[in-house]
């Protein structure tokens, strides 16, 4: 039955409702840790946005835009004979477009 | 009228005006971040996962048709933040707009704060409505004239042109935080504000960037002890010396600037006491605050876990004076809300102007308004089939097991992707702002 407004359900309920929710879960996670919310949780948490180095980080924008880095090849220049430069790598960063709430 | 007296369900929500794009599929740049009316309501402004602001402006009301209600259009739209990478770190730092916070007006000029995970940034909007003409030495369209050829001298005079508004970046604070802000808040007296992140939250002042304050630090010594992160911090609305800041484990901390430099040690500590046999998996992670919220009078202050919001009073600190369900009918499908991470989702929560009802959003583009002063609630929904010209809203019924009567939804029918996790209420009237996934809604109330 739908809660109503300011009458929660009654606590033991609520805590029996808990509870199985929780043995679901360890069913089918044996391994999970007993205490959520501790420290290893939190500092998952506080490492958003690690990237192992700034490569990684390029791969992984690159796949998530889904565009592989390719690099406009020159008809008159030959693999391995010109070493590349930050100017011929081209920019992979995503063009500035208005927002569509703004339209 | 304004705001007095009429609560959420004597009040008829009608739609209004929706802003953004139909299509399903939706650009993660488009994903609507933060929503924030301005002191006087005038402007509305949007941020976005893709670093950009939107504001809005109520038109003056059309003298011709009194009783029709005033619509918001596009002001000023402006990139605030750009992705960034930290290679020291190697740390990605994304230029979703988390908060948006404005300066109360005190020029011609609007002013806001704006922020991302590392950087906030003030931000001046102003507007352009005349320009000087009449230039000796250049043309109109800039060319300079051939010198030989002026014989005469004039005054340049300002003429009017079309209104140009201009959005310019007038500070940049940055680097004070190690970690991701998820609060922004403006003191009373105008000139400082203060950010929190994850375990700091520093104090500036509006015209100082190259240093701030570090007013609360509960980094321990040893990360291994880390056991709860702060989660949202506001300075009180007229006690400048005051402000709180929730936790990741649900209490509250009132913080007094006067007592000490560095407020680690709080005043008073807000926490709803819970015997300890009744906690399962899943406690910590539910009583988890994700907003707090001073009342407009500054006697209440509202905080948002994941099932409930609060109301407390700051005379006491034992326990909130009022509890509200949000959607009480997901406590029995955690397990699942915690494999698709939605148990992580922070909704935010707001006032209306007079404090008599308070508005939260859940899914399915579910929002709630839940009026104090008479003790009812409703549950209202954001979509585009409810949204003709002033359509009046028809409140919506989740069936949590059981029969299902008609025109309820069953709980295992939610879309927990359509999450409405930033809603805003206009400062003196009944209107709102609810921001779904992609798009913007504005809800007024019906005016007969």
């Amino acid at each position: 039955s739908e809660a109503l407004f300011g009458e929660a359900e009654p606590e033991t309920k609520m805590i029996s409702m808990e509870k199985a929710e929780e043995a679901k879960l360890k069913a089918k996670y044996p391994n999970l840790g007993s205490k959520p919310g501790g420290s290893d949780f939190l500092r998952k948490r506080l490492q958003k946005g690690k990237y192992f180095d700034s490569g990684d980080y390029n791969m992984a924008k690159a796949t998530k835009n889904k565009q592989l880095p390719v690099a406009s090849v020159e008809k008159t220049e030959i693999t391995g004979d010109h070493i590349p430069t930050p100017q011929d790598l081209p920019q992979r960063k995503p063009s500035l477009v208005a927002s569509k709430l703004a339209v | 009228m304004a705001g007095t007296g009429a609560g959420g369900n004597d009040v008829q929500w009608c739609f209004s005006q929706v802003k953004g794009a139909i299509d399903d599929d939706v650009a993660e740049a488009d994903i609507i971040s933060t929503v924030e009316f301005n002191h006087s309501g005038e402007l509305l402004a949007t941020g976005d996962k893709g670093g950009r602001v939107v504001i809005f402006q109520q038109e003056t009301e059309n003298k011709c048709q009194p009783l029709s209600r005033s619509e918001y259009n596009v002001y000023s739209t402006f990139q605030s933040h750009e992705p960034e990478f930290d290679y020291l770190k190697s740390l990605e730092i994304e230029e979703k707009i988390n908060k948006i916070r404005w300066l109360p007006q005190k020029n011609a000029a609007q002013f806001l704060l704006s922020t991302n995970d590392k950087t906030i940034k003030l931000w001046k909007i102003s507007e352009r409505d005349k320009r000087p003409e009449g230039y000796n030495l250049k043309e109109e369209d800039g060319r300079y004239r051939d010198s030989t050829t002026i014989t005469t001298l004039r005054v340049p005079v300002f003429r009017p042109m079309d209104l140009m508004v201009e959005a310019s970046p007038r500070r940049i604070f940055a680097n004070a935080h190690t970690y991701h802000i998820n609060s922004i808040s403006v003191n009373s007296d105008n000139e400082t504000y203060l950010s929190a992140d994850d375990l700091r939250i520093n104090l500036w002042h509006l015209e100082i960037t190259d240093r701030s304050f570090n007013i609360v630090d509960i980094k321990p010594a040893n990360m291994e002890d880390l056991t709860e992160v702060i989660t949202a911090a506001e300075f009180h609305p007229h006690q400048c010396n005051t402000f709180v800041y929730s936790s990741s484990k649900g209490t509250i901390r009132l913080c007094d600037m006067r007592a000490s430099a560095l407020c680690d040690r709080h005043s008073k500590l807000f926490e709803e006491p819970e015997d300890p046999s009744n906690r399962s998996f899943f406690s910590e992670i539910i009583s988890s605050i994700s907003d707090v919220k001073f009342s407009h009078s500054g006697r209440y202050m509202m905080t948002r876990d994941y099932l409930s919001v609060k109301i407390w009073d700051l005379n006491m600190e034992n326990r909130p004076v009022e509890t509200y369900q949000v959607h009480e009918y997901l406590r029995s499908k955690l397990c699942s809300l915690y494999e698709n991470d939605c148990i992580f989702d922070k909704f935010e929560c707001c006032w209306n102007g007079n404090d008599s009802v308070v508005m939260t959003g859940s899914y399915n583009n579910f929002f709630r308004m839940l009026d104090r002063s008479q003790r009812r609630d409703v549950t209202l929904e954001a979509s585009r089939e409810s949204s003709k010209p002033r359509q009046v809203l028809k409140p919506r019924r989740v069936c949590a097991g059981g029969k299902r009567k008609k025109d309820e939804i069953s709980v295992d029918s939610l879309d927990f992707n359509k999450k409405i996790l930033h809603t805003a209420w206009h400062p003196q009237e009944n209107i709102i702002a609810v921001a779904t996934t992609n798009n913007l809604y504005i809800f007024q109330e019906k005016v007969n």
